[in-house]
């Protein structure tokens, strides 16, 4: 398919400590007991797309998640790890890579993504128009502004919450403007020529960047070369080039210049584009092309690139792990209502069990819940919505509800554990109620001992 | 919020069972604009003749089919004309179809012909607001319908605009009806309108749309392909919103653009838009000749020559887009090409060419004349030899042999054009001259000349045969040997809208010209290689200028107010508290602080001082204490602070060096004054004098003369320290 695949897993995220860590970087941080990355690698290995290069920051980090995916995928995919330094930034990774890159084109996919959506669709899309850029779109999270837009004034000034400002052509097809985490509080600066040139735009604030893109390789090494202050594709490439798309000094790969030269190569020029209009199958010439056919349909000189979308369907889950608050969120959902994620088969009683787990006398473990391997829960616990990873050792009488419990936790009898997320190797002694806290790795909590809505860790 | 708003639902769908409001439409026949000028001038717009047909009549025709059963004629410039037309032809007369005129002679906009229909109170339920220059053939029902839905559910919502896809030339920026372009920002789900920009400031590069626009709308499409029709369905509301805002004029600009800004009154503007059916306005002659072009092409079906079938003359349409009225008589070796138009009993000499044009009725065209895309009106004479390309010749127009019109002439009533005269292009003859109040003003459009012109011209057929003599007198006419009429000069900034609005099809230099700019702009557009990481574009610095010169402005203001309401209060004895008031009202509505409020006021007392009569330097001293004495308390509430007291200083110090330079050699002891009546405090003196140490010698000139002052305060202090201290 000659699409070469960068997977940007970060490194050890700042906003997800203390549930991330030296030993545990982002991209091996358990998702309904696997590691985030592999959700990303295996929705890949589902477009057959096997050519991949995994770009970790830091050297500690890039070493686990080799020795990881070296174990995990060792004849399913073409990994390379290659490791960054810390706080280059997105572009700054596929600058620092740059010389592994040799497809045509690359789809470049954020790590963190927790989706369904078929990646072989977007490289597809972006293909079929001949795009130097297609960006996937996927509909915002409920909870962002389209709940505090119905609520009224009071909610907005509280919270300036902050969307993804997107600008579409009227066949959706095309990207046109796009303002990445605009703040509520700006008013909206659209250039005239843009909306001339393209006649209407359709501006959506519910649809979200999902961070993941197709590019034409030639380009975006080009504007990483010429560019040397972007350090973020979301928020300086994509906006170059989706602001250059009618005006543009980077071109078409194997595109002639149609510069000074006479005419032949201008229509060489405009027939491949028309070729790539029928490809595209479309019944309206795009705004590029009429653009580039020029105003009396001849055409004039004129370098336009295309810069595209795909949108996800409104039923296909699409979310990227970058919060805590997301952590909780994707986890509860994975074994929830995208539990096609998992990539486990649930019971009947729509949980999954692990036959190596152990379960005590009167303990219930209720539906959308999981139990990892080799652990064990005394009598008359009960589990709720939670997720428990492998060879815990779970005392008497304790609830669990809507948490995340990683693996080798031991929790003493009568504890009480909401809403919270704890970390591998924790242990809670008796009678510890924690609600919506997150334990760090290693830590004991005293016995007794009642929290909420703190972070313990480890100084 | 739910139980009043049932109620009020109720109540209009109680009104809606019982009582049947007949449709009404209110038809401006008068499009309080001078686009048509010199035409104009001797007849109005509505009864320029679209293919032979005044252009009235299309509207009221459509009106009629479209289920509007009462009509109100609204005529203001020419209303003589309009009205005793209408009684001719028998519009006033028709059974299912009420039209009723009302007359106005001082009307200058729309705005103000609204409001006056408001008084009448004739207007009953919804009502079609259209001027008669529109020409439709769309079906109201669709449109109505969803309006009085919309209104059913949402009492806000007044009016439904129609809008149709056209999409303007993104090069030289216009519709093809010559109409500038046309943003808006419209919600694609329920169709409300939030955004209108018609009067597109070229210069800005960039769109403004409100944030909070997009905080209540999830999804909204910018529209740049929409061409406004010029028909919109309203709620009475309409008229009173006009009532109440009585400086709102054009429909467009002020009412629709205030209704969008303002957020106070909820009222709400939707649009319908329509697709296979045909709506435009003519607003000038390029939409003149486009219009004529769609009718011509039959796009305005069932409105077109030989349907409508006005008058007593009928007209066949030939193959090739030919329409022919009866009793043509044409030579043989005339050729008449394609979508042309010829009226009855007209004549045409030998190998003469027509194409792409109209003539109108009884014209003389003689011998080897070529004619293409012409709008030839009655009774014109074109003797043999001439050329005319891209013209519109109007009544009783006479062309000597040989005569030459270059694309874009307009030719008015009556003009002769000389023997092998060459009239450049876009001129305008008339035999009327230019009138001289023009100015390139856009408030023009609402000035008084309009119906100040019309009135002299409404009585005057005789005045004008006068003109004619006069100019026959002068027989060094503008248009050659034996011409008679004016050629208007072109009005200041008219230069770049002759080709735009012209009949004339677009030069191509203009178009590579216009290209290029655009080229250009984007260029400018994307310049700056460096972006803000939010990925916002950079704001203009255009911008920020205008908000420095708004700041700077304000303050201005804001001390001339003072200043005015200090001199009234001086005058009319006004009780000291008052003042305060006013300037404290001031203060807020200006949005300033105490020490701002302190110059302003110390600015106004000076001010004062200086213009109450003084002989010498002495009585102006004399002048200032006393009314700084008087005074005195209108300053202290503002004075409270040392930093105003300094602010006051300052400004005594800077009108001291530009203002009033009169008190320059008085500041020392003005300023000792203000110590001793405590409106400036020792340390606020002495703070001035730091602040000032690390200045310009030119700025130290007054603090260097009160340096004696300044020591002696600094001594004095000092020695109340060691007062304390002992």
């Amino acid at each position: 398919m000659d699409f070469q695949v960068v997977v940007l897993a970060g490194g050890v995220s700042k906003k997800l400590l203390p549930l991330v860590s030296k030993d545990l970087p982002n991209a091996l941080l358990p998702v309904a007991n696997r590691p985030l990355l592999s959700y990303t690698l295996d929705l890949l290995e589902l477009s057959n797309l096997k050519d991949l290069v995994v770009v970790v920051e830091g050297r500690d980090a890039a070493l686990q998640v080799r020795s990881w995916i070296s174990g995990a995928y060792a004849d399913r995919l073409q990994v390379e790890v290659v490791a960054v330094s810390e706080d280059v930034g997105t572009a700054g990774a596929i600058r620092a890579i740059s010389h592994h890159l040799t497809a045509k084109d690359i789809l470049v996919v954020s790590g963190d993504l927790v989706s369904d959506v078929p990646i072989g669709a977007v490289a597809a899309t972006h293909r079929r128009h001949d795009a130097v850029v297609t960006a996937m779109l996927c509909s915002a999270p409920v909870s962002g502004p389209s709940e505090s837009g119905s609520s009224g004034g009071k909610d907005k000034t509280k919270k300036p919450g902050r969307y993804d400002l997107i600008g579409l052509d009227p066949t959706k097809q095309f990207l046109i403007h796009i303002a990445t985490g605009a703040e509520v509080g700006k008013d909206l600066r659209i250039q005239k020529s843009i909306l001339r040139a393209v006649g209407q735009i359709e501006l959506r604030t519910d649809l979200m960047d999902a961070h993941l893109y197709a590019f034409k390789r030639s380009v975006l090494q080009e504007v990483l070369d010429q560019k040397a202050m972007f350090h973020s594709l979301k928020h300086d490439v994509l906006p170059y080039l989706v602001r250059r798309q009618l005006k543009s000094e980077v071109l078409l790969n194997g595109i002639p210049q149609a510069e000074d030269n006479g005419n032949e190569k201008v229509i060489s020029q405009s027939n491949q584009q028309m070729v790539s209009q029928i490809l595209a199958n479309a019944s309206e010439p795009t705004f590029h092309l009429r653009y580039a056919l020029g105003l009396n349909g001849c055409p004039s000189v004129r370098r336009t690139h295309k810069c595209c979308v795909y949108i996800a369907g409104i039923s296909k889950y699409c979310t990227r792990l970058n919060s805590i608050q997301a952590y909780s969120d994707i986890n509860r959902d994975v074994i929830g209502e995208a539990s096609h994620l998992s990539g486990y088969s649930f019971s009947a009683h729509n949980n999954i069990i692990d036959p190596s787990a152990d379960l005590g006398a009167k303990t219930t473990v209720g539906p959308h819940c999981m139990l990892g391997e080799g652990s064990q829960m005394g009598d008359k616990c009960s589990v709720k919505r939670s997720v428990i990873g492998r060879h815990c050792r779970i005392g008497a009488n304790v609830k669990v509800v809507n948490s995340i419990i990683m693996n080798h936790v031991t929790i003493g009898d009568g504890c009480s554990i909401q809403g919270s997320v704890i970390c591998s190797n924790v242990q809670l002694q008796e009678r510890a109620v924690l609600r919506d806290c997150q334990v760090g790795a290693g830590f004991v909590v005293t016995a007794g001992s009642e929290c909420k809505g703190e972070v313990l860790a480890k100084k | 919020m739910g139980a009043p708003k049932k109620s009020a639902v109720r109540v209009s769908e109680d009104t809606d069972e019982l009582v049947r409001v007949p449709l009404q439409a209110i038809l401006l026949a008068d499009s309080f604009t001078t686009k048509f000028r010199p035409i104009t001038l001797q007849r109005p717009k509505v009864l320029l003749p679209l293919l032979n047909v005044p252009m009235i009549n299309y509207t009221l025709m459509w009106l009629e089919s479209a289920g509007v059963e009462e009509v109100f004629v609204f005529c203001c410039a020419h209303s003589k004309q309009v009205i005793s037309y209408l009684e001719k032809t028998q519009w006033l007369s028709q059974p299912n179809f009420t039209v009723t005129t009302i007359e106005s002679h001082n009307c200058v906009s729309a705005g103000d012909a609204l409001r006056l229909i408001y008084e009448r109170n004739v207007i009953h339920g919804d009502f079609v607001l259209i001027s008669g220059d529109t020409i439709s053939n769309m079906s109201l029902t669709e449109a109505l319908r969803e309006h009085k839905e919309r209104k059913k559910k949402d009492s806000n919502a007044v009016m439904t605009m129609v809008i149709k896809r056209s999409k303007p030339n993104p090069a030289i920026r216009q519709s093809r009806l010559g109409t500038d372009e046309l943003f808006m920002a419209i919600d694609p789900d329920t169709k409300q309108l939030l955004y209108y920009e018609d009067k597109a400031d070229h210069s800005k590069a960039i769109l403004h749309l409100e944030k909070s626009l997009l905080a209540d709308n999830p999804s909204l499409s910018l529209h740049h392909d929409k061409q406004d029709c010029y028909i919109d369905i309203c709620s009475p509301e309409v008229l009173s919103l006009f009532t109440d805002n009585f400086d709102y004029q054009h429909v467009r600009r002020h009412f629709v653009k205030g209704l969008l800004v303002d957020d106070l009154m909820g009222y709400k503007i939707f649009v319908h838009e329509i697709y296979s059916d045909y709506a435009a306005r003519i607003d000038n002659f390029r939409s003149y000749d486009t219009v004529s072009k769609d009718i011509i092409h039959r796009w305005t079906y069932p409105l077109v020559p030989d349907v409508m079938n006005f008058g007593n003359t009928a007209t066949k349409l030939e193959r090739q887009g030919m329409y022919r009225a009866s009793e043509i008589s044409q030579s043989q070796s005339a050729v008449i090409g394609p979508f042309t138009s010829i009226g009855f009993g007209t004549k045409i000499g030998n190998n003469t060419k027509i194409s792409s044009s109209v003539v109108g009725e009884g014209c003389k065209i003689g011998s080897n004349v070529y004619i293409e895309g012409c709008y030839i009106w009655d009774n014109v004479i074109i003797e043999d030899g001439c050329k005319l390309r891209n013209a519109v010749v109007c009544d009783g127009v006479t062309m000597k042999s040989g005569a030459v019109l270059e694309p874009g002439v307009i030719l008015s009533f009556k003009v002769v054009v000389g023997q092998g005269f060459v009239v450049p292009c876009y001129s305008k003859v008339s035999l009327l001259q230019q009138p001289v109040e023009e100015d390139s003003d856009e408030e023009l459009e609402y000035a008084d000349s309009t119906s100040a012109i019309t009135s002299k011209v409404d009585t005057s057929d005789e005045e004008v045969a006068s003109q004619v003599l006069d100019t026959q007198l002068h027989s060094a006419s503008e248009l050659g040997v034996g011409g008679v009429g004016y050629i208007w000069s072109k009005c200041e900034g008219g230069h770049e809208e002759e080709w735009r609005h012209s009949v004339a099809p677009i030069p191509a230099d203009k178009i590579s010209e216009a290209m290029k700019i655009m080229e250009d702009e984007l260029e400018l557009t994307y310049d700056g290689s460096i972006l803000p990481p939010s990925g916002e574009l950079k704001p203009d610095c255009n911008d920020s200028e205008d908000d420095d010169n708004e700041d700077s402005r304000d303050d201005t203001y804001f001390e001339k107010e003072v200043e005015a309401t200090f001199l009234r209060a001086a005058q009319e004895n006004i009780q000291e508290a008052h003042l305060i008031l006013e300037v404290n009202s001031l203060k807020l509505s200006y949005n300033k602080v105490a020490a701002d409020c302190a110059g302003a006021v110390f600015y106004a007392l000076v001010k004062y001082a200086l213009d109450t009569p003084h002989s010498s330097a002495d009585s102006l001293l004399q002048n200032v204490k006393d009314i700084l004495r008087k005074w005195k308390n209108v300053l202290r509430p503002y004075l409270t602070d040392i930093d105003d007291q300094i602010e006051v200083i300052l400004k005594f110090e800077e009108m001291c060096s530009e203002s009033a330079k009169a008190f320059a050699p008085l500041f020392t002891s003005i300023l000792h004054f203000m110590y001793e009546e405590d409106i400036v405090e020792e340390d606020a003196i002495l703070n001035w004098d730091d602040e000032k140490k690390d200045a310009d010698d030119s700025d130290k000139v007054f603090v260097k003369q009160a340096q004696g002052l300044i020591e002696w305060l600094r001594n004095a202090s000092e020695e109340d320290d060691d007062d304390e201290e002992e």
